[in-house]
């Protein structure tokens, strides 16, 4: 184990996987010369080349379907958006084209690309560079999705997806780079896709969140603790596929749910996690599964109405009291 | 079957001539009969006939290395497939929903994959396969194979973005790929005119440094002399070209296009139809003795039963099992099932 930074866990997996199989490569803007926006893959340009780490234009549907044709014959593309929110410009690539080809094709081909990048708020960068795309990649049969929070599971899941033969989304945050935390160093350590964790055990409540929210439920157990309340808290870090198992068993245990999400309340992947504990554990519930969320509003500027957007631990406590 | 690839490193020899003219013919008998199929009832959704251009598809595609190159096109794709040789009835299943299609009917008319012959779709989004195309040809160079791909796409999406995207990164990275847009003169139901501010659309690659030529399309031995001679610089000097094709599209958009009085004259595609490419080549084989009217009559109506006896083959199939719509969304796992 090393104690190192989510950056630093990403680009360790980055490094491991480029070195067990020359198919993988990297594409993207400001990825090698610039040595990349969040700093994940500084020297790597120097490190592998060119033809390993190359820099694009600023075109996302041109080069998310440039690698696309290139996974489609066997090269094993990781692509990394600047922000997701740019990511939603390679819309049409990425749900028209990359999450339909096994399908389309009756599995005559496969589409083994990464594509990675921070995904909700930052620091006051506002509207379009803000948003939480989990929702709308999660919608989508044929892609795999996940939002690690931890550095251990940053570097796990990346090779993992890495390794993965079908277009997997990578969510970071872009909050979380700096965090630190133990990370293994064993070249063969992976994090399986569709294993929640369990990252805190609790008796009286169940809380879930995936990205930066679990800190957030963290401190919100640690309030509740302090309240002589026991919560649960569990890092879903897989949103598809999602692990109904480990969540099930904590709300019948608990018999209270709790779902967190930074994305917009309306509409976000956190409903689909509710719709289906109510579907699956009704019988256990003592009171409705609630959603606490980002505000139905585009990121404003200023820090303060930025921060009003966010859920925080005192909207998750004012949230839960209808149930505790 | 004759539909499998001609040799054409003598393209004007007897032989060749008539192997050439029989690949057209029945390609042209093929997509009539998907025509019919689709006027039966048996095909669903859309579909997209080639008549009138089959010198285009005969003239590129057997010029590759057929199995070793990379073809890919949007939905008007089975005299692509029919070209590198895929199994017409499995395409013929494929376009009626069968469980013998070539994917047991998850793609339709629209995609039809065949990778082992080097065909990669069939794609529905206009403009939205090109930057696949550039990967493919991407990806051969990333591994250090010179193959070279053929990315056809039409006038209409010679405007979308991503094509230009496409172009810039194809000449930036020096990718083994040949835009071939295959300017039939309509997008859908709107004509060049209306949805280009420049008609010549070769020109897409010139801001981009790329070699572009404007090419006829109607006359096969010419387009195989085109195409030889443009392969070959592109596996050569490994480096990307765009040509344009001028061709023209007999049928309406798809099948379903009824309404062609609302943007052409019968006039105007009666005058097209006396640049006839089958008609062009039958000619030539004519004037040069190599058969006779009467011989080229026989050939189609054998031509029209070898047609008729995939069809029934294809027809006879049955319709994938339900289970299977659950097959191949990932390649190692399942989803949710049920509604």
């Amino acid at each position: 184990m090393a104690t190192i930074t989510y950056r630093d866990a990403l680009r360790l997996a980055l490094i491991e996987e480029m070195d067990r199989d020359t198919l993988v490569m990297l594409m993207g803007e400001d990825i090698g010369r610039y040595q990349g926006t969040f700093r994940v893959t500084q020297g790597l340009l120097e490190k592998y080349g060119s033809e390993r780490v190359m820099d694009t234009p600023i075109t996302e549907p041109g080069f998310t379907g440039i690698a696309i044709g290139a996974a489609m014959v066997g090269v094993r593309p990781v692509v990394e958006m600047m922000t997701m929110s740019f990511s939603i410009l390679a819309f049409d690539q990425i749900f028209n084209h990359a999450a339909k080809v096994h399908y389309m094709t009756n599995g005559q081909l496969k589409v083994p690309m990464v594509i990675r990048g921070p995904s909700g708020a930052a620091n006051q960068l506002s509207a379009q560079h803000s948003q939480s795309v989990d929702a709308w990649y999660a919608h989508v049969p044929g892609l795999k999705v996940v939002a690690p929070f931890t550095p251990q599971d940053a570097k796990g899941m990346l090779k993992s997806a890495i390794r993965d033969d079908n277009p997997v989304i990578f969510l970071e945050h872009p909050t979380l780079y700096g965090a630190k935390g133990d990370v293994s160093e064993d070249t063969e350590f992976v994090t399986p896709f569709g294993k929640a964790h369990v990252l805190k055990e609790g008796s009286d409540i169940t809380l879930l969140a995936y990205s930066k929210m679990v800190q957030t439920c963290l401190d919100t157990a640690e309030n509740l603790h302090q309240q002589g309340i026991s919560a649960e808290v569990i890092d879903i870090r897989s949103l598809l596929p999602l692990d109904m198992e480990t969540i099930s068993s904590s709300v019948r245990k608990t018999n209270r749910a709790v779902v967190v999400y930074e994305g917009w309340r309306n509409g976000g992947f956190g409903a689909e996690i509710a719709a289906r504990i109510s579907e699956e554990c009704f019988d256990y519930l003592d009171g409705p599964v609630v959603r606490v969320a980002g505000l139905n509003v585009p990121m404003p500027y200023a820090r303060n109405l930025e921060l009003e957007c966010m859920p925080k631990p005192e909207n998750i406590l004012e949230s839960i009291k209808k149930i505790l | 079957m004759l539909v499998t690839p001609i040799d054409i490193s003598n393209p004007e020899s007897p032989d060749t001539l008539l192997h050439l003219y029989k690949q057209m013919l029945y390609t042209r008998i093929y997509e009539e009969k998907c025509n019919q199929i689709y006027r039966s009832g048996k095909a669903g959704g859309y579909l997209h006939v080639y008549i009138g251009m089959e010198a285009l598809s005969s003239g590129w595609i057997n010029a590759l290395k057929v199995g070793w190159d990379y073809v890919i096109t949007a939905y008007r794709d089975h005299a692509h497939a029919l070209a590198l040789g895929s199994d017409p009835v499995k395409i013929f299943s494929e376009i009626m929903g069968r469980s013998t299609g070539l994917s047991r009917g998850k793609g339709g008319s629209m995609h039809l994959y065949d990778p082992q012959k080097g065909l990669y779709g069939g794609w529905g989004i206009v403009g939205g396969h090109v930057p696949l195309g550039a990967g493919l040809a991407l990806g051969a160079k990333y591994k250090k194979e010179d193959r070279v791909v053929l990315n056809f796409l039409g006038d209409g999406a010679s405007n979308a973005g991503v094509v230009f995207e496409s172009l810039n990164m194809a000449k930036l990275w020096n990718l083994p790929c040949i835009f071939i847009i295959e300017n039939n003169e309509f997008a859908m139901g709107t004509r060049l005119e209306y949805h280009a501010s420049d008609t010549e659309l070769h020109k897409r690659g010139m801001p981009f440094g790329m070699k572009h030529e404007r090419l006829d399309g109607m006359d096969v031995l010419q387009t195989i002399k085109d195409a030889k001679r443009i392969i070959n610089h592109v596996r050569e000097y490994q480096e990307p070209y765009l040509v344009e094709i001028m061709c023209y599209r007999y049928a309406g958009h798809g099948a379903a296009d009824n309404d062609q009085a609302l943007y052409r004259t019968k006039d105007e595609l009666y005058k097209a139809k006396e640049r006839d490419p089958l008609t062009k080549l039958a000619n030539l084989i004519i004037e040069k003795n190599i058969a006779t009217p009467q011989q080229l009559e026989t050939m189609q109506e054998e031509l029209e039963e070898v047609v008729e006896e995939q069809y029934a083959e294809a027809d006879a199939a049955p319709a994938p099992e339900a289970e299977e719509v659950y097959h191949h969304i990932y390649t190692d796992m399942e989803v949710e099932r049920g509604h």
